[in-house]
């Protein structure tokens, strides 16, 4: 089992509804996000290009910030879901300046928080909050060792690309582009 | 002309826009367990040669303020921690690929090695002290005879010590002006040159004053080396390793760091130095001032560094 999430940077109109979907079902408190959008431009007017991307934490396959947790809190769970365990954590912080991605953060209660692909969720046969409400259905998950899944077949049969590959995470999150 | 624009709809506190998770308490700590290793380092060292009648200082004296040292470091360290009444966790888990883990134990086993190592001083220093209880006596003589063992130990734990406050920010490579192993080597250089200059400024004797003075200056060109080796290593590596460097080449981070970290901090100390070495007269505090003062100064300006570079996608 190795789940991973494919994000359609064609289908993407950036409306947000996988930001708001995370804060409610998770309850991320007031002025932090688990995930967020970028738009990127490129280009100069009248040329330009559009890149609308929905990013959360990559789930790495080769997680920094679960090798620099001196405590074990930050760990790999099933299916290689990268989870903190607040009660193991102790704010050091280390895994928040390990991401390259930046996408941990401090909850105000102390301990460090981040995406977890809502795990409640998948346990029960559900897809993460964000993936069920895209209107665009731009947000596939799934099991990358099933080849009949649907993230499998859209990486087989899609062009895609996973964010900063150099910098050695092997993430689990791609964009279909 | 490419134009490239990102927005983003994050904006985590202390994270965006620009990291900024450590503030003072991770470099004033690492300034400590830098002097402090740096202070053990040349105390085992010279008692292994047999010269601690001739370096009283460096040998007796100078490790009194390690256990005050590490301490303060420690009271910083755990104010940096925002779960803070899980700290214990530190000590229940064992993991070697984080640094984090490797400062935790070394500090828990350095700590009360030090207190033993100056407890088989202290009669030395004192002469009237009393232990009071016989049995403390004792263990204490007890510890006397193993002296040679402690200060092998109390070495290799010394350069781990004054190793991991670099290596700590060399081993995430997210942040790339830290991932460069020359950190470790560099912040252990820096924490012998300020102990150096601590001894030679402490001590009356006039062997152990020249003895460190030359040891400081030594130790300030290994520093000055690696420092140029660090930016050409950078200059030398990937697009984001040389916008790191560019931000001290040009960028923000140029002025205090060419100023006030390698100029007063390192090069004019080594020059005042090298004059007190040729008997001139050079007030004895400015030099330790300076050189103590950059110490500091370096791990601010690394640390801040680090975090506000990064990769960019």
């Amino acid at each position: 089992m190795r789940y991973a999430m494919a994000v359609d940077t064609l289908r993407c109109v950036g409306c947000s509804d996988c930001v708001v979907a995370c804060q409610t079902e998770n309850d991320v408190p007031i002025g932090h996000c688990r995930d967020w959008i970028v738009e990127k431009t490129t280009g100069t007017y009248p040329e330009l290009q559009l890149e609308i991307r929905s990013e959360r934490c990559n789930h790495c396959a080769n997680a920094p910030c679960v090798r620099t947790c001196p405590t074990e809190a930050s760990h790999y769970a099933e299916g290689g879901i990268v989870l903190v365990e607040e009660s193991e954590c102790i704010g050091c912080k280390a895994c928040i300046t390990s991401c390259p991605y930046d996408a941990r953060f401090i909850h105000p209660e102390g301990y460090v928080d981040k995406c977890t692909f809502c795990i409640h969720r998948v346990e029960k046969g559900q897809n993460p909050a964000c993936v069920s409400v895209c209107p665009t259905h731009a947000m596939i998950f799934g099991d990358l060792d099933d080849p009949n899944s649907d993230i499998s077949r859209a990486m087989a049969t899609r062009k895609w690309k996973s964010l900063i590959p150099e910098a050695g995470t092997d993430p689990k999150v791609f964009y279909l582009i | 002309m490419i134009e490239e624009i990102i927005t983003s709809g994050r904006m985590n506190p202390e994270i965006d826009p620009i990291l900024h998770v450590w503030g003072w308490e991770i470099p004033f700590y690492l300034f400590l367990g830098g002097i402090s290793a740096g202070i053990l380092i040349f105390s085992a060292y010279f008692t292994l040669r047999g010269r601690q009648d001739e370096l009283p200082v460096a040998v007796k004296w100078m490790p009194l303020a390690v256990p005050f040292l590490i301490g303060i470091g420690l009271i910083a360290l755990l104010m940096d921690l925002s779960h803070v009444l899980y700290f214990w966790q530190l000590f229940t888990n064992i993991r070697w690929e984080s640094p984090m883990s490797w400062g935790a134990w070394t500090l828990g086993i350095i700590m009360p090695l030090s207190i033993a190592w100056i407890a088989t001083w202290i009669e030395d220093i004192f002469p009237k002290w009393d232990w009071k209880f016989d049995e403390v006596k004792t263990a204490i003589d007890w510890l006397k005879d193993y002296r040679r063992y402690l200060a092998q130990i109390l070495i290799l734990l010394s350069v781990i010590l004054g190793m991991y406050t670099g290596i700590l920010l060399s081993a995430f490579n997210a942040r790339p002006f830290w991932n460069t192993s020359i950190l470790g080597p560099l912040f252990l250089t820096s924490g012998l040159s300020a102990s150096a200059a601590l001894v030679s400024f402490f001590s009356k004797s006039e062997v152990e004053k020249r003895l460190f003075t030359r040891i400081d200056i030594i130790l300030i060109g290994i520093e000055l080396f690696m420092i140029v080796h660090l930016f050409m290593g950078h200059l030398a590596g990937t697009q984001v390793h040389i916008q790191a460097a560019q931000m001290f080449l040009g960028g923000a981070f140029t002025v205090p760091f060419w100023v006030f970290v390698v100029g007063l901090g390192l090069l004019l100390p080594v020059v005042l130095e090298i004059l007190e070495l040729k008997h001139k007269f050079i007030p004895a505090i400015v030099p330790v001032v300076l050189i103590v003062a950059g110490n500091l100064m370096l791990r601010f300006i690394v640390v801040n560094a680090g975090q506000a570079s990064r990769w960019l996608y």
